[in-house]
């Protein structure tokens, strides 16, 4: 923060040149501004790959359609994959966790704020090697190349003489090197709150978020490992002579996957506990309540963060491991089922006897409830290997991980921002466009997703480009098609939602939802120093006890 | 076959009555579902698929239940505790949470987690560990980009995309056992509605087996992304009658017929590449890249099912590939317009 001096509230300082403006936020090291940046650079992504898909989805809404040939087909759905989980889900939770940690647990910024900018770059650079591969893959000549081995990427499809040309390696180099921005990002975050925590905030008095995203943050680090160091093989495979994957070598193409999976399946839960973490603290807000069993959330949050490692070769039901290795895998993998059973339990727990309101972000929260819901229990089918070895690689899968990736993490993600956009911004989102758009990507997901479900009932396998007419998916794949555009409209609504309320929202003031956590206690949008003084809690709602002397929760705690 | 058999039943153990009333409810959307779909995973015809259907329906009442139960509770108390305009600015009880709750709802998630392992843990065991009975069929099936090749070692017959197996008696059974491997990157081979999917993998030979109960054709294909053309990569099993399979058997076992009048036809398949690649039994043709010849008219589709079987479409397929299959790894032969009709005609002798 060299060029921006610790400012006073109130006072007013001259318009700078936007190259400054600019400048400032290129070199920033502001754990809030590296923040902005990663949920404005997820955005982005969140389009770009939204576009992706809708192409996708215009191919399939008839049977032998030809708007993409079968090689686009292919590059999209690796595009589309590798983006929506590498370069938006992850950057746009790590985002909040760079905004909202040292807020919460009353800190002036994360542990090492050069290697958080550091890692912010390395994970833009990233983001735009795997696009650069459209360009760069084969050079000029061979421009619209990209990668198009699927988001998995399973050996011996990766092999030179499966994929020659640089598109693999460009995609290899993408994960490699944002691999490298999320462990550094990962160890911040540890480090700041084991370590930055204000007085008093012991770490049973942390509000959950700070809690979640700890767990969320050693996962990052067990399970990127393992990836990177399978990206590093691939290379030497495709550049040294190396054999370990190259199955006409005698490599092994099931090494890839253990490797693979070790980090994909812990990845899905790195997206997900940020999430349960916005849930774990909009819902009380809104119900007026604090949590519900705050000891057994955290429990259940490390319990799924340990059973998580070990579940991973449920996605691997298929490749013909032996019967002991598919039970195993079928317990731990319906075991992760009851921690997940117990939080979404104590959110409703929080909601009962609490005066609900339904304002937008609480919406929003509701909507993953019950989407998570459904999420769990088609988990709970997949994760039974007999049952799973018709429904995977199909498009019930398929459907499933949209459950909780888009019917999860995307919800959260806009109760997230709906949430704390007054903190970030300083103006309040227009509560009727955001109703409306909560309301259409309701319905839009609805239509897409419940239905996605049947094709893989009735045989469609995932990742065809076409299908035959004649196998009772036609229909069904129409009206999913339709719902993916709905659900794009929806998300036009909410970026113009984010530009009109930025310049013409009501001023929010500092604490706009009458909550309890520490980020409400400074102002909006909160000064590069976050707190005038380093507060003092004494439990985990210092605003509560601030605002109810007479009754405050360190008398029970 | 006893350990088939009893899989077949499903009937021992303590979920025995349960499970019987709810196949009877399932058989009504049995019934219906051929109409539905031909891949459907709910009308199953042989052994392994449907101990995987009697376990799929009760998987899918126990989460039903699950949801039911949940939804109730969510909706109840968003009515119920909606925030009214007569409470305004005064909060609710604060209740922070309750040892004896949280214990039931831990302890009750685990019991029906025990229940849903056991049940899957016997599928797996009946399905996995099945012994193969001497009287079983044996079929190899490879992978490759974007064909399937069948090799039947006892019989000496190879052919490609469409697999012959026997129906099986559940009293007298002739189940078939697969030997799945790949020649090149992952495939994954299912027919819905006679087993779940097995995945061929490149050094790494994996097994099935199936014992359809009904005649008929099914329909099926790769599931495991392998390359361009991996949508186009369509599975054909023809369950036959005893009488028929012995037929079709006898038939494939033959050399290819030698037919005088496509003498010129020959001779352009066999001074081109096509013998690169492609094999027709007592000819020099021996490639294996890519599919067998030697009986290409008693299959009802080319290129692995992208197309039928008729002289148009294969005159199409050997002229240009990409028509039908683009990104298939059959190139276009650039025959001059007599040469192909000469090919053509000698594939159409090929009985």
């Amino acid at each position: 923060m060299s060029s921006n001096a610790i400012t006073v509230p109130g006072v007013q300082i001259d318009e700078k040149p936007w190259v400054d403006t600019l400048h400032e936020w290129v070199t920033t090291v502001d754990h809030k501004r590296l923040g902005v940046l990663y949920i404005l650079y997820a955005l982005l992504f969140l389009v770009i790959a939204g576009v992706e898909a809708l192409i996708i989805r215009i191919q399939l809404m008839f049977p032998h359609n030809h708007f993409v040939s079968p090689e686009v087909f292919n590059r999209l759905f690796t595009l589309h994959g590798t983006t929506m989980v590498f370069f938006m889900g992850m950057p746009i939770l790590f985002g909040f966790a760079n905004y909202l940690v040292p807020l919460m647990i009353g800190a002036r910024d994360m542990a090492f704020p050069r290697l958080n900018a550091f890692s912010f770059w390395l994970s833009a650079l990233g983001g735009f090697l795997l696009y650069f591969s459209l360009v760069g893959a084969n050079g000029l000549y061979g421009a619209g190349n990209a990668p198009d081995v699927g988001w998995w990427a399973y050996a011996p499809l990766t092999a030179r003489a499966f994929s020659p040309g640089h598109s693999t390696d460009y995609w290899t180099l993408a994960l490699l090197v944002s691999g490298f921005g999320s462990i550094g990002t990962a160890i911040n975050i540890i480090a700041t709150i084991l370590c930055m925590r204000c007085p008093g905030m012991k770490l049973n008095r942390m509000p959950l978020l700070a809690w979640l995203n700890l767990v969320m943050a050693g996962m990052v680090l067990i399970a990127v490992s393992p990836l990177t160091a399978a990206q590093a093989m691939l290379l030497i495979d495709r550049y040294l002579g190396g054999h370990f994957f190259d199955t006409q070598a005698g490599g092994s193409a099931v090494l890839w996957m253990h490797f693979f999976w070790i980090f994909g399946h812990p990845e899905v839960y790195i997206l997900i506990i940020p999430c349960f973490a916005f849930m774990s603290e909009i819902i009380p807000v809104f119900s007026r309540k604090p949590i519900f069993g705050y000891p057994v959330m955290v429990a259940a949050t490390l319990c799924i963060g340990f059973v998580s490692m070990s579940v991973w070769a449920h996605h691997m039901f298929s490749v013909g491991m032996n019967s002991y290795a598919n039970s195993f895998f079928t317990i731990t993998t319906m075991a992760v089922g009851v921690p997940t059973g117990i939080k979404i339990f104590n959110w409703l727990g929080t909601m009962w006897g609490g005066r609900i309101q339904f304002k937008v972000p609480m919406l929003f929260c509701i909507a993953f409830l019950f989407q998570f819901l459904i999420a769990g229990l088609t988990g709970v089918m997949l994760g039974s290997a007999a049952f799973a070895s018709q429904l995977t690689l199909s498009y019930f899968v398929v459907a499933h991980f949209h459950y909780t990736l888009v019917g999860g993490v995307v919800f959260a993600v806009f109760a997230a921002i709906c949430y704390w956009y007054p903190k970030i911004t300083g103006r309040m989102l227009n509560e009727t466009l955001g109703k409306l758009h909560f309301w259409l990507f309701l319905i839009g997901f609805h239509l897409t997703f419940d239905l996605m479900h049947f094709p893989g009932l009735l045989g469609m396998p995932r990742r065809i480009y076409t299908y035959e007419p004649g196998r009772g998916w036609n229909t069904l794949n129409l009206l999913i098609s339709i719902g993916g555009f709905i659900q794009a409209i929806a998300i036009l609504l909410f970026v113009a939602n984010l530009i009109i309320s930025y310049f013409k929202g009501a001023k929010a003031g500092n604490d706009p939802w009458d909550a309890w956590t520490l980020e409400w206690a400074t102002s909006s949008p909160p000064p590069a120093y976050n707190f005038a003084s380093i507060p003092v809690v004494a439990s985990r709602r210092p605003l509560w006890d601030l605002k109810h002397p007479e009754d405050p929760d360190s008398r029970y705690e | 076959m006893q350990a088939l058999r009893s899989t077949n039943s499903f009937a021992r153990g303590p979920l025995a009555v349960l499970l019987s009333v709810i196949w009877q409810a399932s058989a009504v959307v049995g019934a219906t579902s051929p109409a539905l779909s031909p891949t459907n995973i709910f009308a199953p015809e042989s052994t392994p698929a449907k101990s995987i259907a009697h376990l799929s329906v009760f998987v899918l009442i126990i989460t039903g239940i699950i949801f039911v139960v949940v939804f109730t509770l969510l909706v109840y108390s968003l009515i119920k505790f909606r925030g009214r305009a007569v409470d305004a600015g005064r909060e609710p009880a604060q209740v922070f949470g309750s040892t004896q709750i949280e214990l039931a709802w831990t302890i009750i998630p685990i019991l029906i987690v025990v229940v849903l392992f056991l049940a899957t843990a016997r599928v797996i065991h009946a399905i996995q560990d099945a012994p193969q009975p001497p009287s079983a069929i044996e079929v190899t099936a490879i992978g490759h980009q974007y064909w399937w090749e069948f090799r039947y070692p006892k019989l000496g017959i190879v052919t490609a995309n469409e697999m012959h197996i026997p129906v099986s008696d559940p009293e007298n059974p002739t189940p078939t056992f697969l030997t799945l491997l790949s020649a090149d990157t992952d495939h994954s081979f299912w027919i819905p509605e006679l087993a779940g999917k097995t995945d061929l993998i490149p050094n790494h030979p994996n097994r099935m087996w199936m014992d359809p109960h009904r005649i008929g054709i099914f329909l099926g294909q790769c599931a495991q992304y392998c390359g361009v053309q991996h949508a186009k990569m369509l599975l054909r099993v023809s369950v036959d009658s005893p009488e028929d399979f012995a037929a079709w058997v006898r038939s494939q076992q033959q050399p290819a017929v030698q037919d005088a009048s496509v003498e010129t036809g020959r001779r352009v398949f066999e001074s081109t590449a096509c013998i690169n690649c492609h094999a027709v039994a007592g000819t020099n043709a021996n490639g294996r890249f890519g599919p067998d010849l030697t009986h290409l008219m008693s299959r009802a589709t080319i290129a692995s099912g992208a197309a039928p079987n008729t002289p148009e479409k294969l005159r199409l397929w050997i002229q240009d590939p990409n028509k039908i299959k683009p990104g298939s790894l059959m190139p276009a032969m650039q025959l001059s317009g007599t040469d192909l009709d000469a090919v053509v005609s000698y594939m159409e002798t090929l009985r």
